[in-house]
């Protein structure tokens, strides 16, 4: 009689060990890691409005959900499948893989690795070959992340016999039934994602969080490249930094800008010049100084300056300096 | 009669919550992780069954409980046991090595034995089906 009564009122019955009368926020956001790990999250990514927002959001809800457990009331684990979509270089990848840190700091995922995969990890050549491929893979990813790129890939309407469809159903499956176990993430280029979703409805509906990356702006491509600089011990001189300017304007309205990726190629490029700038004189003093600065000169060299205007039969690829 | 093979087969048999942390800890240790079934549990029968492949490069124990549920849908009415096999230098064997599941009714073991010889005695185990099954 005893248990029957417990059992109707078993949220009370849990509760009512040591019911907290109220909790403190503040302190339990630190206990938790969560303003250490947003306030990182906020100073080592540029830019990306909405992504810091949803990441906030999560972790919002993470805190909530812990002190609602504690308090006794009903609980449930969120749903953190997200889909990350957007134009070339904008940092889909480096934020899933800062992603499964934040999780695993926030105590989402208990062991925080990324898994990343493509196609070619999940999809088998014959038959019989996809389904143990794929739970490999889903068994490598519990408790942590698995970061599907170009997901789009898995999918080929062109082809109903494909195996892609196969791994498809076992990933939708598990993604459903073992929430608690693993974090999926796919990301891709915005259009194709959309057509993807569209051909592929229960991919969309178990996928709570669809995030899409903005293009950056001038102003924080410059931030994003002084960032890569400073990480690899390098910095602008002020006529340098000027001419950056001038150079991000004119390479974004030219073929085949892919953001922060180009920047980081202009970036690598320009190490190259300035290398080949002191080498060219063998004959003078370097001090650390001359080793740590980027000069204009190592910026107008670059052809995007030299070159006609956009589209003039100039081959536009990454390749070009 | 109730099977006692392998590491904590006095005790109560393990809930999922308890297996999993022995598999973590399995895992933990780099120990390769094995799923065997078998509808033989003569303790002379060491050869189990695989089901799959040895796991081993895992971080979480979650991937072997989603293999065991799977072998247990499939052979729920057989034995289960998961080893881990040790494959570092000088130990290059299994560590460990428990049930984790076991029929409903288990059959049990008789003693027989034969005289030989010049009055030698030889003794054997055999496996008898389950005494509930025909009672």
């Amino acid at each position: 009689m005893l248990d029957l009564q417990c059992a109707n009122n078993s949220s009370l019955c849990g509760g009512a060990a040591s019911p907290p009368s109220g909790f403190d926020l503040r302190k339990e956001a630190e206990a938790a890691g969560i303003t250490e790990t947003l306030r990182e999250l906020e100073h080592e990514l540029i830019g990306l409005k909405p992504v810091k927002s949803r990441v906030r959001q999560i972790a919002s809800l993470l805190l909530i959900e812990r002190i609602r457990q504690r308090a006794g009331l009903v609980s449930s684990p969120p749903t953190l499948h997200m889909s990350f979509t957007g134009n070339p270089g904008t940092g889909k990848t480096t934020v899933a893989l800062r992603m499964a840190k934040i999780l695993h700091g926030l105590g989402f995922v208990r062991r925080g690795q990324v898994i990343s995969v493509t196609r070619d990890d999940l999809v088998g050549q014959y038959i019989g070959h996809t389904a143990p491929k794929t739970k490999e893979i889903l068994k490598k990813a519990m408790g942590g992340v698995l970061f599907i790129d170009e997901a789009y890939y898995l999918h080929r309407p062109d082809n109903e016999r494909d195996y892609g469809q196969e791994a498809i159903e076992i990933l939708l499956q598990v993604m459903e039934n073992q929430r608690e176990d693993l974090v999926v993430i796919l990301a891709g280029y915005g259009e194709r994602m959309t057509n993807f979703f569209a051909s592929n409805p229960g991919f969309r509906s178990r996928i709570a969080h669809h995030i899409e990356f903005p293009d950056y702006s001038e102003a924080e491509l410059l931030l994003i490249s002084e960032l890569m600089l400073k990480e690899r011990g390098y910095s602008f001189s002020a006529a340098a930094r000027e001419a950056f300017v001038n150079y991000i304007a004119l390479r974004m309205t030219q073929p085949f800008f892919s953001n922060a990726r180009s920047i980081r190629n202009a970036v690598d490029r320009i190490r190259l010049r300035q290398a080949d700038r002191l080498v060219s004189d063998l004959d003078r003093m370097l001090e650390i100084k001359d080793l740590e600065t980027i000069d204009s000169s190592d910026v107008l060299a670059s052809r995007v300056f030299s070159a006609s205007p956009p589209g003039e039969g100039r081959e536009p690829s990454e390749r070009t300096s | 009669m109730r099977l006692t093979q392998g590491c904590f087969s006095f005790l109560p048999d393990l809930t999922d919550d308890q297996i999993y942390k022995q598999v973590q800890y399995c895992l933990a240790n780099g120990w390769a992780v094995n799923i065997e079934f078998t509808d033989d549990p003569h303790p002379r029968n060491t050869y189990w069954e695989m089901w799959g492949l040895p796991m081993f490069d895992l971080s979480d124990a979650a991937g072997v409980m989603m293999e065991l549920a799977e072998c247990r849908r499939v052979y729920g009415d057989r034995y289960i046991r998961i080893s881990g096999f040790d494959s570092s230098h000088g130990w290059e064997s299994v560590r460990i090595s428990f049930l984790v599941n076991r029929p409903a009714q288990e059959p049990y073991f008789a003693l027989e034995r034969q005289e030989v010889a010049g009055r030698v005695v030889r003794y054997a185990t055999r496996l008898c089906p389950s005494r509930e099954a025909t009672p």
